[in-house]
């Protein structure tokens, strides 16, 4: 086996880091899933859409001489709207309905964004340049640019209050309650209705937060959206719902995961591999359940 | 089978044969339609019949358009040459050629999809509800991505099918795909009708309603379900090869794998006719693919936000399709068609 990776240590290394930085935003999109998913029983396939729609926000920032960095702030704002815009008109709808329904619905949302943003903003590859330098490591071996660094720690300052958030606010309490129980919420003078909207549009807004970070760090395209919607689906079933300790090391893991993907593979079969590993772990976990099925009779 | 639907059928068969030469502008979409119904009615095998909503299907089809393409070219020439010329053509096929690598390659693009269905059904078809739904999606994004990667298939640059040989040029092209692709919905639909009717459908029926309870019932699910399967990938296979033919080029994100187009397409036009019954499928892709061409005539260029909010519409407000809507609506005046659907339903149900 003559790869790179195996022959150079310090590649190795490389991998790894950028496979962690970038699996701390993926952990940040996932979380935004895994809480509709908890709460509404909702499937986004829009999701990855969100992100970049996040994405062009702070973009156009960027290119109106604004730094993108404050696309941060500016983006879930915008964002939070956006959710629940979307909330209202569609999602609402397909609550409570099945869970294929709302797949489709989103699926729909996921299509109608892709067109607008193909439109609205064009097809090119594009991305924000927030002028960070890199920062060099090992001897100038290991180079990391300071916006990787930027965005894994905004995203875990992100995650930390909205996880204080979940844990002290009246909406965080109500939110949760109505994850535990949606109809003993309902009756304890919860209105659900709301929590359903407010949960979207975190979640848009969260979005929102990853996407501007993906902006200045990586690149965005309006095509580009699915990928990270499947990213954040397979680590939310890797971690299992409410298991924030393993959204995070899931998403770290993932990023790692692709990186040596893209450097053992070559980049052409990367986002192959990361569909590719979903239906791996999608299988795995059907054998471990009906062994477990088994074992139960 | 009662006299009228002896008729129906007859009189859809002789407008089948003869349509090309009443519309002969409208040739290549009267293909693409037949395509179209065969999609829509073999998803509506797992989507409707058996409660497995899946979006790999597609998964099929691109297999089947690539293997037809590949067994058409390699059967006489080198295939890496062959796609490492792309456009210009370096080889010429003759007439005989051409129809025999067209043959042999439909019979291996589908027969190998339903092998592959068959080895993979094991493990995907033990996938529940949305998880399953996931699971195929991804399964066809994957096919696409690594097609795309592969150089002997024409990686990025795609696969430009064998042309059609020069004799009685674009007219006789145009009738010869037709009547392949109306012959493979002719196959598609007395396959699909005579399972209906067969206890089959009844043990798909039980496995959407309840499957775990059928299971106890002693029905081995998996059999059943793996069987339906392959059932639908041999006619995707079928339908992707012809499909590969007709379009002339092959592209593995945009022509074969494409999920975003022909994967959605034939869930929603399953769900636009009706899912669960016969005549649903075929209605739904008539209608979707009248729809589609509107679009894609007049809104050109804002086509994909058109079938955005159609998907979303149509989810929302016809979940249960056209049928279900006219059935629960007009139960006894609606025409024939429903009533011997209807009808059929009922007495399977005793």
């Amino acid at each position: 086996m003559d790869f790179l990776v195996f022959q150079y240590p310090m590649i190795t290394i490389q991998a790894c880091l950028d496979g962690l930085l970038l699996g701390i935003l993926f952990a940040l999109i996932a979380y935004g899933m895994a809480l509709q998913w908890g709460v509404m029983n909702i499937i986004n396939i829009a999701q990855g859409d969100l992100v970049i729609l996040g994405g062009y926000i702070a973009y156009f920032m960027y290119l109106y001489g604004i730094h993108p960095a404050w696309g941060v702030i500016v983006s879930p704002i915008i964002m939070y709207f956006v959710g629940i815009a979307i909330y209202k008109l569609v999602i609402n709808k397909v609550v409570d309905r099945d869970l294929f329904i709302s797949i489709l619905a989103t699926f729909g949302i996921s299509i109608l964004f892709m067109q607008l943003m193909n439109f609205a903003f064009g097809a090119d590859v594009v991305l924000a340049n927030s002028g960070y330098g890199t920062t060099m490591l090992f001897d100038n071996n290991v180079v990391l640019p300071n916006s990787k660094i930027f965005s894994a720690f905004i995203s875990i300052l992100f995650a930390i209050c909205l996880v204080v958030y979940m844990k002290r606010s009246k909406l965080g309490r109500a939110i949760r309650a109505t994850a535990q129980n949606a109809r003993a919420a309902k009756i304890l003078g919860v209105d659900t209705e709301k929590v359903y909207a407010a949960t979207f549009g975190i979640n848009a807004a969260l979005c929102g937060v990853a996407g501007a970070l993906i902006s200045i760090t990586f690149t965005i395209h309006p095509y580009m959206g699915l990928p990270y919607t499947i990213r954040s689906f397979m680590i939310v079933i890797v971690a299992g719902l409410g298991n924030l300790p393993g959204v995070a090391m899931s998403g770290m893991g993932l990023g790692i995961f692709e990186e040596f993907a893209d450097y053992i593979l070559g980049t052409e079969f990367r986002i192959g591999s990361v569909f590719l590993l979903l239906v791996l772990i999608l299988v795995y976990r059907r054998f471990k359940l009906s062994r477990k099925r088994e074992y139960l009779k | 089978m009662s006299k009228n639907s002896w008729i129906l059928y007859i009189g859809i068969l002789v407008f089948g044969l003869v349509a090309p030469f009443i519309f002969p502008a409208f040739k290549v979409q009267l293909s693409i339609l037949c395509v179209l119904i065969v999609l829509a009615t073999t998803w509506n095998i797992q989507g409707g019949e058996m409660g497995y909503n899946t979006f790999g299907n597609i998964l099929f089809y691109g297999l089947g358009m690539y293997l037809c393409a590949s067994v058409q070219v390699g059967m006489f020439f080198p295939l890496a040459e062959w796609t490492e010329s792309g456009g210009e053509k370096t080889f010429v096929h003759t007439p005989s050629q051409f129809f025999q690598g067209m043959a042999v390659g439909l019979v291996v693009a589908a027969v190998v999809p339903t092998i592959v269905a068959g080895l993979i059904g094991y493990a995907i078809l033990g996938l529940r509800g949305h998880y399953f739904a996931i699971c195929t999606l991804g399964l066809g994004v994957a096919a696409g991505e690594i097609s795309g990667g592969i150089e002997i298939i024409g990686a990025g640059q795609g696969f430009t099918t064998p042309p059609f040989p020069n004799i009685g040029g674009l007219e006789a092209r145009g009738e010869f795909f037709y009547f392949l692709s109306f012959g493979a919905l002719v196959l598609t639909f007395i396959a699909v009708r005579a399972i209906y009717t067969t206890r089959f459908r009844l043990i798909l029926n039980a496995i959407r309603d309840n499957e775990d309870k059928a299971e106890a019932m002693g029905i081995e699910t998996m059999k059943y379900k793996i069987t339906g399967w392959m059932i639908s990938a041999f006619f995707c296979g079928l339908a992707g090869g012809i499909m590969g033919g007709l379009v002339g080029y092959i592209d593995s994100t945009d022509v074969a794998f494409d999920g975003r187009e022909m994967g959605v397409f034939m869930v929603l036009m399953a769900i636009l006719g009706g899912k669960g019954t016969l005549w649903g499928p075929i209605i739904g892709a008539t209608l979707f693919h009248f729809f589609k061409e509107g679009f894609w005539t007049f809104f050109l260029g804002w086509q994909y936000v058109a079938l955005g909010v159609l998907i979303v519409v149509i989810v929302i407000y016809f979940p249960e399709g056209l049928m279900g809507w006219l059935r629960e609506k007009y139960p006894e005046r609606f025409g024939e068609v429903v009533d011997e659907a209807d009808r059929k339903a009922q007495v399977e149900l005793k």
